[in-house]
Protein backbone atom coordinates (compact mmCIF):
# COMPACT_ATOMS: atom_id res chain seq x y z
CA UNK A 1 0.00 0.00 0.00
CA UNK A 2 1.85 3.31 -0.74
CA UNK A 3 0.13 5.47 1.63
CA UNK A 4 2.15 3.10 4.24
CA UNK A 5 5.19 3.18 5.48
CA UNK A 6 8.19 5.62 4.49
CA UNK A 7 8.08 4.37 1.03
CA UNK A 8 8.47 6.77 -1.61
CA UNK A 9 7.83 9.87 0.62
CA UNK A 10 9.11 13.20 -0.74
CA UNK A 11 12.61 14.41 0.74
CA UNK A 12 11.43 17.22 2.11
CA UNK A 13 8.34 18.89 3.38
CA UNK A 14 7.29 22.08 4.66
CA UNK A 15 6.03 20.46 7.65
CA UNK A 16 6.53 16.92 9.29
CA UNK A 17 3.67 16.39 12.07
CA UNK A 18 4.75 13.24 14.61
CA UNK A 19 1.36 11.55 15.25
CA UNK A 20 -1.84 11.46 13.85
CA UNK A 21 -3.92 12.40 17.50
CA UNK A 22 -6.94 14.59 17.04
CA UNK A 23 -4.01 17.60 17.50
CA UNK A 24 -2.12 16.29 15.01
CA UNK A 25 -4.79 15.92 12.44
CA UNK A 26 -5.99 19.27 13.04
CA UNK A 27 -2.96 21.12 12.79
CA UNK A 28 -2.13 19.24 9.80
CA UNK A 29 -5.34 20.18 7.90
CA UNK A 30 -4.95 23.66 8.93
CA UNK A 31 -1.54 23.30 7.68
CA UNK A 32 -2.33 21.81 4.39
CA UNK A 33 -5.69 24.17 4.43
CA UNK A 34 -2.75 27.01 3.92
CA UNK A 35 -1.22 25.95 1.26
CA UNK A 36 2.16 24.09 2.77
CA UNK A 37 3.11 20.66 1.94
CA UNK A 38 2.21 18.13 5.00
CA UNK A 39 3.66 15.04 5.60
CA UNK A 40 1.61 13.24 8.70
CA UNK A 41 3.72 9.87 9.96
CA UNK A 42 1.81 7.79 12.56
CA UNK A 43 3.28 4.67 14.60
CA UNK A 44 -0.60 2.94 14.74
CA UNK A 45 -2.00 1.81 11.92
CA UNK A 46 -4.64 4.00 12.83
CA UNK A 47 -4.88 7.77 12.80
CA UNK A 48 -7.07 9.06 15.99
CA UNK A 49 -4.30 8.99 18.74
CA UNK A 50 -6.24 7.69 21.86
CA UNK A 51 -9.96 8.70 19.46
CA UNK A 52 -9.68 5.19 18.31
CA UNK A 53 -11.65 1.93 18.05
CA UNK A 54 -11.53 -1.68 17.41
CA UNK A 55 -13.45 -4.71 16.62
CA UNK A 56 -14.36 -8.44 18.13
CA UNK A 57 -16.71 -10.05 16.20
CA UNK A 58 -19.00 -7.72 14.89
CA UNK A 59 -18.90 -5.28 17.80
CA UNK A 60 -16.93 -1.82 17.63
CA UNK A 61 -15.81 -0.52 20.83
CA UNK A 62 -15.23 3.09 21.03
CA UNK A 63 -12.15 3.89 22.85
CA UNK A 64 -12.64 7.40 23.50
CA UNK A 65 -14.89 10.47 21.90
CA UNK A 66 -17.28 9.31 24.69
CA UNK A 67 -18.42 12.50 26.05
CA UNK A 68 -17.43 16.06 24.57
CA UNK A 69 -18.45 19.78 24.74
CA UNK A 70 -20.84 21.39 22.12
CA UNK A 71 -17.78 23.57 20.83
CA UNK A 72 -16.29 20.45 18.84
CA UNK A 73 -18.96 20.90 16.57
CA UNK A 74 -17.78 24.52 16.08
CA UNK A 75 -14.76 23.65 15.93
CA UNK A 76 -15.10 20.73 13.37
CA UNK A 77 -17.13 22.94 11.16
CA UNK A 78 -14.32 25.61 11.35
CA UNK A 79 -11.06 23.64 10.40
CA UNK A 80 -12.36 20.53 9.04
CA UNK A 81 -16.03 20.22 7.39
CA UNK A 82 -19.79 20.95 8.19
CA UNK A 83 -20.26 17.20 7.35
CA UNK A 84 -17.69 15.83 9.88
CA UNK A 85 -19.33 18.52 12.19
CA UNK A 86 -22.84 17.28 11.47
CA UNK A 87 -22.12 14.14 12.75
CA UNK A 88 -21.79 15.15 16.37
CA UNK A 89 -24.92 14.73 18.44
CA UNK A 90 -26.02 15.25 21.85
CA UNK A 91 -26.20 12.73 24.63
CA UNK A 92 -29.22 13.67 26.95
CA UNK A 93 -29.13 11.01 29.60
CA UNK A 94 -25.73 12.16 32.18
CA UNK A 95 -26.75 9.91 35.25
CA UNK A 96 -25.23 9.93 38.25
CA UNK A 97 -24.85 7.28 41.41
CA UNK A 98 -22.98 7.76 44.28
CA UNK A 99 -23.74 6.87 48.10
CA UNK A 100 -24.17 10.92 48.07
CA UNK A 101 -26.32 11.63 45.58
CA UNK A 102 -28.19 10.04 42.40
CA UNK A 103 -29.64 11.79 39.64
CA UNK A 104 -29.90 12.15 36.18
CA UNK A 105 -29.15 15.57 34.36
CA UNK A 106 -28.95 17.03 30.82
CA UNK A 107 -25.49 18.36 31.82
CA UNK A 108 -25.98 22.13 31.42
CA UNK A 109 -26.14 25.29 33.32
CA UNK A 110 -30.12 25.00 33.45
CA UNK A 111 -30.29 21.46 34.86
CA UNK A 112 -27.19 22.11 37.08
CA UNK A 113 -29.04 25.48 38.62
CA UNK A 114 -32.25 23.60 38.96
CA UNK A 115 -30.16 20.11 40.96
CA UNK A 116 -28.08 22.62 42.60
CA UNK A 117 -31.52 24.56 43.79
CA UNK A 118 -33.73 22.34 44.58
CA UNK A 119 -32.14 18.64 45.56
CA UNK A 120 -28.92 20.81 47.46
CA UNK A 121 -30.87 23.54 48.41
CA UNK A 122 -27.82 26.28 47.19
CA UNK A 123 -28.32 29.93 47.17
CA UNK A 124 -29.55 31.27 43.94
CA UNK A 125 -27.26 33.86 44.28
CA UNK A 126 -24.17 31.68 44.75
CA UNK A 127 -25.22 29.36 41.80
CA UNK A 128 -24.88 31.85 39.23
CA UNK A 129 -22.09 33.46 41.13
CA UNK A 130 -20.11 29.90 40.68
CA UNK A 131 -21.31 29.97 37.19
CA UNK A 132 -21.01 33.30 35.92
CA UNK A 133 -16.49 33.07 37.21
CA UNK A 134 -16.64 30.07 35.80
CA UNK A 135 -17.64 31.06 32.57
CA UNK A 136 -15.42 33.87 32.53
CA UNK A 137 -12.22 32.50 33.12
CA UNK A 138 -9.34 32.82 30.48
CA UNK A 139 -6.34 30.70 29.97
CA UNK A 140 -4.08 33.88 30.36
CA UNK A 141 -5.61 34.32 33.86
CA UNK A 142 -4.33 34.34 37.38
CA UNK A 143 -3.47 30.78 38.22
CA UNK A 144 -3.03 30.62 42.00
CA UNK A 145 -6.50 29.88 43.23
CA UNK A 146 -6.89 25.94 43.24
CA UNK A 147 -10.22 24.16 42.30
CA UNK A 148 -10.80 23.35 45.89
CA UNK A 149 -10.67 26.49 47.16
CA UNK A 150 -12.86 27.86 43.65
CA UNK A 151 -15.61 25.53 45.16
CA UNK A 152 -15.33 26.83 48.83
CA UNK A 153 -15.96 29.93 48.19
CA UNK A 154 -19.13 29.73 46.95
CA UNK A 155 -20.13 26.11 48.54
CA UNK A 156 -18.15 26.44 51.77
CA UNK A 157 -18.04 23.13 53.11
CA UNK A 158 -20.19 20.89 50.88
CA UNK A 159 -18.30 17.98 49.88
CA UNK A 160 -21.44 16.45 48.01
CA UNK A 161 -21.66 19.76 45.66
CA UNK A 162 -17.91 19.79 45.21
CA UNK A 163 -17.96 15.93 44.22
CA UNK A 164 -21.07 16.82 41.42
CA UNK A 165 -19.19 19.36 39.96
CA UNK A 166 -15.81 17.83 39.88
CA UNK A 167 -15.82 13.80 39.38
CA UNK A 168 -16.74 14.19 35.95
CA UNK A 169 -14.48 16.83 34.99
CA UNK A 170 -12.12 14.34 36.63
CA UNK A 171 -12.99 11.73 33.93
CA UNK A 172 -12.97 14.07 31.47
CA UNK A 173 -9.58 15.26 31.96
CA UNK A 174 -7.41 14.36 34.51
CA UNK A 175 -7.91 16.99 36.45
CA UNK A 176 -8.41 17.45 40.80
CA UNK A 177 -8.91 20.07 43.06
CA UNK A 178 -5.71 21.19 43.48
CA UNK A 179 -4.99 21.92 39.94
CA UNK A 180 -5.46 25.58 39.11
CA UNK A 181 -9.37 26.59 39.24
CA UNK A 182 -8.90 27.97 35.59
CA UNK A 183 -8.68 24.83 34.44
CA UNK A 184 -11.53 23.48 35.48
CA UNK A 185 -13.64 26.64 35.12
CA UNK A 186 -12.45 26.90 31.52
CA UNK A 187 -13.47 22.25 30.68
CA UNK A 188 -16.65 22.54 32.85
CA UNK A 189 -17.92 26.22 31.37
CA UNK A 190 -17.39 24.50 27.80
CA UNK A 191 -20.02 21.63 29.12
CA UNK A 192 -22.24 23.40 31.17
CA UNK A 193 -23.00 25.73 27.77
CA UNK A 194 -25.40 23.19 26.41
CA UNK A 195 -24.27 19.65 27.41
CA UNK A 196 -22.37 16.74 26.32
CA UNK A 197 -21.87 15.59 23.00
CA UNK A 198 -21.06 12.56 20.67
CA UNK A 199 -20.11 11.03 17.57
CA UNK A 200 -22.93 9.57 15.79
CA UNK A 201 -21.52 6.83 13.38
CA UNK A 202 -18.96 6.11 15.72
CA UNK A 203 -15.06 7.26 16.32
CA UNK A 204 -14.27 5.21 12.94
CA UNK A 205 -16.04 7.15 10.70
CA UNK A 206 -15.26 10.11 12.54
CA UNK A 207 -11.55 9.72 11.95
CA UNK A 208 -12.17 8.06 8.69
CA UNK A 209 -14.07 10.78 7.26
CA UNK A 210 -10.83 13.22 8.41
CA UNK A 211 -8.50 10.93 6.80
CA UNK A 212 -10.50 11.80 3.81
CA UNK A 213 -10.60 15.56 4.38
CA UNK A 214 -6.81 15.36 5.21
CA UNK A 215 -6.06 13.21 1.67
CA UNK A 216 -8.38 15.85 -0.61
CA UNK A 217 -5.90 18.91 0.92
CA UNK A 218 -2.55 16.94 0.00
CA UNK A 219 -1.64 15.60 2.76
CA UNK A 220 0.84 12.83 2.81
CA UNK A 221 -0.13 10.25 5.06
CA UNK A 222 2.00 7.49 6.34
CA UNK A 223 0.87 5.15 9.28
CA UNK A 224 2.72 2.03 10.34
CA UNK A 225 5.55 4.60 10.37
CA UNK A 226 7.54 4.77 13.38
CA UNK A 227 9.95 7.96 14.04
CA UNK A 228 12.80 7.64 15.53
CA UNK A 229 14.28 10.88 16.02
CA UNK A 230 14.00 14.57 15.22
CA UNK A 231 16.87 15.85 13.67
CA UNK A 232 18.27 19.04 15.01
CA UNK A 233 21.61 21.40 13.86
CA UNK A 234 22.68 24.63 15.39
CA UNK A 235 19.24 24.94 17.44
CA UNK A 236 17.78 24.47 14.14
CA UNK A 237 15.21 21.75 13.33
CA UNK A 238 16.14 19.67 10.36
CA UNK A 239 13.58 17.13 9.71
CA UNK A 240 13.08 13.49 11.26
CA UNK A 241 14.25 9.64 10.47
CA UNK A 242 11.33 7.46 10.18
CA UNK A 243 11.26 3.75 9.98
CA UNK A 244 14.83 4.25 9.62
CA UNK A 245 14.74 7.01 6.75
CA UNK A 246 15.94 10.38 7.20
CA UNK A 247 12.89 13.21 5.88
CA UNK A 248 13.59 16.61 5.68
CA UNK A 249 11.19 19.45 6.77
CA UNK A 250 11.61 22.91 7.71
CA UNK A 251 9.65 22.50 10.76
CA UNK A 252 8.21 19.61 12.89
CA UNK A 253 5.06 19.44 14.50
CA UNK A 254 5.42 16.55 17.41
CA UNK A 255 1.64 15.21 18.64
CA UNK A 256 3.22 12.94 20.28
CA UNK A 257 4.05 12.68 24.46
CA UNK A 258 5.39 16.37 25.36
CA UNK A 259 8.12 14.35 27.65
CA UNK A 260 9.48 11.52 25.11
CA UNK A 261 9.43 14.39 22.39
CA UNK A 262 11.96 16.43 24.38
CA UNK A 263 13.86 13.84 26.08
CA UNK A 264 13.67 10.87 23.68
CA UNK A 265 12.92 12.27 20.00
CA UNK A 266 14.93 15.68 20.26
CA UNK A 267 17.67 14.82 23.36
CA UNK A 268 17.99 16.80 26.47
CA UNK A 269 21.61 17.96 24.79
CA UNK A 270 20.09 19.73 22.18
CA UNK A 271 17.95 22.15 24.77
CA UNK A 272 19.44 24.88 26.96
CA UNK A 273 20.14 23.72 30.29
CA UNK A 274 17.17 25.75 32.64
CA UNK A 275 14.74 24.26 29.77
CA UNK A 276 15.38 20.72 30.28
CA UNK A 277 15.23 21.42 34.41
CA UNK A 278 11.61 22.69 33.98
CA UNK A 279 10.42 19.52 31.60
CA UNK A 280 11.64 17.71 33.99
CA UNK A 281 9.65 18.85 36.59
CA UNK A 282 6.53 18.63 34.65
CA UNK A 283 4.23 15.64 35.80
CA UNK A 284 2.04 13.17 33.65
CA UNK A 285 -1.21 12.84 33.70
CA UNK A 286 -2.90 9.71 35.68
CA UNK A 287 -3.64 6.83 33.21
CA UNK A 288 -6.57 4.63 32.67
CA UNK A 289 -8.79 1.25 33.00
CA UNK A 290 -11.33 0.09 30.50
CA UNK A 291 -13.33 -3.00 30.43
CA UNK A 292 -15.07 -3.42 26.92
CA UNK A 293 -18.58 -5.81 27.36
CA UNK A 294 -20.21 -6.70 24.08
CA UNK A 295 -23.99 -7.69 24.24
CA UNK A 296 -24.84 -10.80 22.22
CA UNK A 297 -26.55 -10.02 18.61
CA UNK A 298 -30.56 -10.29 19.65
CA UNK A 299 -30.20 -9.04 23.09
CA UNK A 300 -31.07 -5.52 24.07
CA UNK A 301 -30.95 -3.06 26.59
CA UNK A 302 -33.76 -1.12 28.18
CA UNK A 303 -32.61 2.43 28.14
CA UNK A 304 -30.51 3.52 31.31
CA UNK A 305 -29.06 6.47 30.43
CA UNK A 306 -25.85 7.31 28.15
CA UNK A 307 -23.23 8.46 30.13
CA UNK A 308 -23.18 6.73 34.04
CA UNK A 309 -20.99 8.40 36.52
CA UNK A 310 -21.02 5.84 39.46
CA UNK A 311 -19.24 5.18 42.19
CA UNK A 312 -19.18 3.33 45.55
CA UNK A 313 -16.69 5.57 47.45
CA UNK A 314 -18.68 7.66 50.05
CA UNK A 315 -16.69 10.96 49.60
CA UNK A 316 -15.53 12.28 46.64
CA UNK A 317 -11.38 10.95 46.78
CA UNK A 318 -8.88 11.90 44.15
CA UNK A 319 -6.63 8.74 45.14
CA UNK A 320 -9.33 6.28 44.99
CA UNK A 321 -10.95 7.40 41.98
CA UNK A 322 -7.08 6.32 40.34
CA UNK A 323 -6.07 3.41 42.61
CA UNK A 324 -6.37 -0.28 41.07
CA UNK A 325 -9.58 -1.42 43.29
CA UNK A 326 -11.71 1.88 42.56
CA UNK A 327 -15.37 1.81 42.56
CA UNK A 328 -15.22 5.27 40.56
CA UNK A 329 -16.08 4.81 37.04
CA UNK A 330 -18.21 6.01 33.76
CA UNK A 331 -19.92 3.56 32.03
CA UNK A 332 -21.00 4.80 28.04
CA UNK A 333 -23.73 2.84 26.61
CA UNK A 334 -23.50 2.55 23.05
CA UNK A 335 -27.43 1.65 22.13
CA UNK A 336 -27.43 0.69 18.47
CA UNK A 337 -28.65 4.33 17.32
CA UNK A 338 -24.96 5.56 17.97
CA UNK A 339 -24.29 3.78 14.75
CA UNK A 340 -27.12 3.69 12.31
CA UNK A 341 -27.33 0.55 10.71
CA UNK A 342 -26.01 -1.63 13.15
CA UNK A 343 -28.26 -3.59 15.88
CA UNK A 344 -25.59 -4.51 18.61
CA UNK A 345 -25.26 -2.86 22.03
CA UNK A 346 -22.07 -2.59 23.61
CA UNK A 347 -20.49 -0.79 26.79
CA UNK A 348 -17.13 0.84 27.15
CA UNK A 349 -16.43 0.91 31.17
CA UNK A 350 -13.77 3.40 31.98
CA UNK A 351 -11.83 4.33 35.18
CA UNK A 352 -8.81 6.81 35.89
CA UNK A 353 -5.64 4.49 36.99
CA UNK A 354 -1.99 4.71 38.13
CA UNK A 355 0.93 3.18 35.71
CA UNK A 356 2.78 2.01 38.58
CA UNK A 357 -0.56 -0.13 39.88
CA UNK A 358 -0.42 -2.06 36.87
CA UNK A 359 3.21 -1.91 35.13
CA UNK A 360 4.99 -4.51 37.86
CA UNK A 361 3.08 -7.16 38.08
CA UNK A 362 4.08 -10.53 37.08
CA UNK A 363 2.08 -12.16 34.11
CA UNK A 364 0.16 -14.10 36.25
CA UNK A 365 -0.60 -11.29 38.79
CA UNK A 366 -1.14 -8.82 35.66
CA UNK A 367 -4.07 -11.16 34.09
CA UNK A 368 -5.56 -12.17 37.34
CA UNK A 369 -5.79 -8.50 38.32
CA UNK A 370 -7.50 -7.61 34.37
CA UNK A 371 -10.40 -10.62 35.49
CA UNK A 372 -10.51 -8.89 38.67
CA UNK A 373 -11.43 -5.71 37.11
CA UNK A 374 -13.41 -6.77 34.47
CA UNK A 375 -15.69 -8.59 37.84
CA UNK A 376 -15.51 -5.52 39.85
CA UNK A 377 -16.84 -3.91 36.62
CA UNK A 378 -19.59 -6.52 36.01
CA UNK A 379 -20.99 -6.26 39.79
CA UNK A 380 -20.89 -2.70 39.55
CA UNK A 381 -22.75 -2.89 36.18
CA UNK A 382 -25.59 -5.43 37.34
CA UNK A 383 -27.28 -3.00 39.03
CA UNK A 384 -28.48 -1.00 35.82
CA UNK A 385 -28.75 -3.66 34.00
CA UNK A 386 -30.14 -7.16 35.62
CA UNK A 387 -28.79 -10.42 34.37
CA UNK A 388 -25.97 -8.56 32.15
CA UNK A 389 -23.86 -11.29 32.53
CA UNK A 390 -26.83 -13.78 30.42
CA UNK A 391 -26.45 -10.98 27.59
CA UNK A 392 -22.77 -10.73 26.88
CA UNK A 393 -20.81 -12.36 24.00
CA UNK A 394 -17.37 -10.34 24.62
CA UNK A 395 -15.37 -9.20 27.29
CA UNK A 396 -12.19 -7.81 27.02
CA UNK A 397 -9.82 -5.10 29.89
CA UNK A 398 -7.37 -2.62 28.89
CA UNK A 399 -4.91 -1.37 31.29
CA UNK A 400 -2.18 1.42 31.34
CA UNK A 401 -0.30 -0.44 30.15
CA UNK A 402 -2.57 -1.18 27.24
CA UNK A 403 -2.49 2.20 26.43
CA UNK A 404 1.41 2.99 26.74
CA UNK A 405 1.87 0.11 24.66
CA UNK A 406 -0.72 1.24 21.62
CA UNK A 407 -0.37 5.42 22.28
CA UNK A 408 3.43 5.14 23.14
CA UNK A 409 2.77 7.71 25.70
CA UNK A 410 4.87 7.48 28.87
CA UNK A 411 3.40 5.90 31.56
CA UNK A 412 0.35 5.13 29.37
CA UNK A 413 -0.90 8.86 30.54
CA UNK A 414 -4.18 9.64 28.68
CA UNK A 415 -4.70 13.59 29.09
CA UNK A 416 -1.10 14.74 28.29
CA UNK A 417 0.57 16.35 31.17
CA UNK A 418 -0.37 18.65 34.00
CA UNK A 419 -0.64 22.66 34.05
CA UNK A 420 2.79 23.47 33.71
CA UNK A 421 3.25 21.26 30.23
CA UNK A 422 1.61 23.85 28.61
CA UNK A 423 4.51 26.63 28.95
CA UNK A 424 7.17 24.07 28.40
CA UNK A 425 4.98 22.73 25.26
CA UNK A 426 4.86 26.36 23.90
CA UNK A 427 8.53 27.05 24.72
CA UNK A 428 9.72 24.81 22.67
CA UNK A 429 10.01 27.12 19.40
CA UNK A 430 12.06 28.95 21.39
CA UNK A 431 14.53 26.78 21.88
CA UNK A 432 14.94 25.05 18.94
CA UNK A 433 13.78 26.85 15.70
CA UNK A 434 11.43 25.14 13.72
CA UNK A 435 10.24 22.85 16.35
CA UNK A 436 6.53 22.75 17.84
CA UNK A 437 3.95 20.85 19.86
CA UNK A 438 0.53 19.64 20.56
CA UNK A 439 -1.45 17.23 21.97
CA UNK A 440 -2.94 17.30 25.47
CA UNK A 441 -0.71 19.60 28.22
CA UNK A 442 -2.13 21.34 30.59
CA UNK A 443 -5.52 20.33 31.32
CA UNK A 444 -6.36 23.67 30.29
CA UNK A 445 -6.32 22.47 26.66
CA UNK A 446 -6.72 18.38 27.27
CA UNK A 447 -10.00 16.95 26.71
CA UNK A 448 -11.06 16.50 23.03
CA UNK A 449 -12.31 20.32 22.23
CA UNK A 450 -9.29 21.65 23.64
CA UNK A 451 -6.87 19.45 21.91
CA UNK A 452 -8.42 20.21 18.23
CA UNK A 453 -8.35 23.73 19.11
CA UNK A 454 -4.49 23.52 20.33
CA UNK A 455 -3.91 22.03 17.02
CA UNK A 456 -4.96 24.83 15.07
CA UNK A 457 -2.93 27.80 17.80
CA UNK A 458 0.13 25.28 17.09
CA UNK A 459 -0.98 25.41 13.08
CA UNK A 460 -1.34 29.25 13.03
CA UNK A 461 2.43 29.71 14.90
CA UNK A 462 3.71 27.09 12.15
CA UNK A 463 1.96 29.11 9.96
CA UNK A 464 3.39 32.11 10.97
CA UNK A 465 6.84 30.60 11.25
CA UNK A 466 7.05 29.59 7.73
CA UNK A 467 5.74 32.33 6.17
CA UNK A 468 8.93 34.48 7.76
CA UNK A 469 11.00 32.00 6.44
CA UNK A 470 9.63 32.53 3.32
CA UNK A 471 10.47 36.55 3.39
CA UNK A 472 13.50 36.09 4.35
CA UNK A 473 14.92 33.62 1.55
CA UNK B 1 -8.06 52.87 6.07
CA UNK B 2 -10.82 54.58 8.43
CA UNK B 3 -12.51 54.04 11.93
CA UNK B 4 -15.77 52.91 9.65
CA UNK B 5 -13.83 50.66 7.12
CA UNK B 6 -12.08 48.85 10.34
CA UNK B 7 -15.07 48.54 12.10
CA UNK B 8 -17.22 46.92 9.27
CA UNK B 9 -13.42 44.56 8.60
CA UNK B 10 -13.87 43.62 12.22
CA UNK B 11 -17.67 42.63 11.73
CA UNK B 12 -16.77 40.48 8.82
CA UNK B 13 -14.55 38.14 10.16
CA UNK B 14 -16.25 37.61 13.06
CA UNK B 15 -19.55 37.11 10.85
CA UNK B 16 -16.90 34.47 9.52
CA UNK B 17 -16.27 32.91 12.57
CA UNK B 18 -19.85 32.86 13.77
CA UNK B 19 -21.91 32.83 11.06
CA UNK B 20 -25.33 32.16 13.13
CA UNK B 21 -25.07 35.10 15.84
CA UNK B 22 -26.83 38.30 14.76
CA UNK B 23 -24.28 41.13 14.48
CA UNK B 24 -26.55 43.85 13.73
CA UNK B 25 -27.18 45.42 17.27
CA UNK B 26 -24.13 45.27 18.39
CA UNK B 27 -23.13 47.84 21.05
CA UNK B 28 -19.89 48.89 20.57
CA UNK B 29 -18.80 49.72 24.41
CA UNK B 30 -20.08 45.78 25.88
CA UNK B 31 -17.52 42.97 25.90
CA UNK B 32 -18.43 40.87 22.37
CA UNK B 33 -18.85 37.79 24.54
CA UNK B 34 -21.43 39.50 27.12
CA UNK B 35 -23.52 40.16 24.09
CA UNK B 36 -22.57 37.05 21.49
CA UNK B 37 -21.78 33.46 21.81
CA UNK B 38 -18.43 34.30 20.93
CA UNK B 39 -15.97 31.81 22.99
CA UNK B 40 -12.10 32.01 23.91
CA UNK B 41 -11.34 29.99 20.50
CA UNK B 42 -13.40 32.29 18.15
CA UNK B 43 -11.58 34.90 19.90
CA UNK B 44 -8.33 33.47 19.05
CA UNK B 45 -9.91 33.17 15.31
CA UNK B 46 -9.90 36.95 15.12
CA UNK B 47 -6.29 37.63 16.16
CA UNK B 48 -5.20 34.97 13.72
CA UNK B 49 -7.05 36.40 11.26
CA UNK B 50 -5.40 39.71 11.72
CA UNK B 51 -2.26 38.02 11.22
CA UNK B 52 -3.23 36.18 8.56
CA UNK B 53 -4.81 38.41 6.13
CA UNK B 54 -3.78 41.85 7.48
CA UNK B 55 -0.47 41.02 9.51
CA UNK B 56 -1.33 42.53 12.35
CA UNK B 57 0.51 40.25 15.28
CA UNK B 58 -1.70 40.81 18.89
CA UNK B 59 0.45 40.26 21.70
CA UNK B 60 -1.45 38.31 24.36
CA UNK B 61 -1.08 41.10 26.72
CA UNK B 62 -3.45 43.69 24.41
CA UNK B 63 -6.05 41.04 23.88
CA UNK B 64 -8.41 42.44 26.74
CA UNK B 65 -8.22 45.69 24.65
CA UNK B 66 -9.83 43.91 21.89
CA UNK B 67 -12.73 42.65 24.23
CA UNK B 68 -15.25 45.35 22.95
CA UNK B 69 -15.66 46.62 19.59
CA UNK B 70 -15.18 50.30 20.52
CA UNK B 71 -11.92 49.00 22.21
CA UNK B 72 -10.96 46.67 19.22
CA UNK B 73 -11.17 50.00 16.48
CA UNK B 74 -8.71 52.14 19.27
CA UNK B 75 -6.39 49.51 19.08
CA UNK B 76 -6.37 48.59 15.66
CA UNK B 77 -6.61 52.43 14.21
CA UNK B 78 -2.82 53.13 14.53
CA UNK B 79 -1.78 49.60 12.79
CA UNK B 80 -4.54 49.55 9.84
CA UNK B 81 -4.59 53.32 8.77
CA UNK B 82 -2.13 52.22 5.76
CA UNK B 83 -3.85 49.59 4.93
Amino acid sequence: MSHDRSKDTRSEYDVIVIGGGLAGLTCANMLARGGHSVLLLEQHYNLGGLATWFKRKGHIFDIALHGFPVGMIKTCRKYWTSEIASMIVQLKGIRFDNPQFSFTTTYDREDFTRVLEQRFKIPRENIEGFFDTARNMNFYDDQSMTTKEFFEKFFPGRDDVHRMLMESITYANGSTLDDPAITYGIVFSNFMSKGVYTVRGGTDQFIGKMREELLKNGVDIRTKCLVEKIITKDKKVGGVIANGKTIKSKAVVSNGNLLSTIHKLVGDENFSKSFVTEAKKMRLNNSTCQVYIGIKKGERIDYIGDLLFTSEAEKFDPQELCSKNTTSRTFSIYYPQTRPGSDMYSIVASSNANYNDWANLSEEEYRASKEALIQRTLYALEKYVPKIRDKIDHLEAATPKTFQRYTLHLSGASFGTKFEGLKVSMGLPKEILGLFHTGSVGIIMSGWLGAANYGVIVANDVDKFLSAGARNV
Amino acid sequence: MTKEQIKATILEIIAQIIPDEDLSNLKGDIPLREQVELDSMDFLDLIMELRKHYGIEVPENDYMQLATLDGSVAYLEPRMKKL
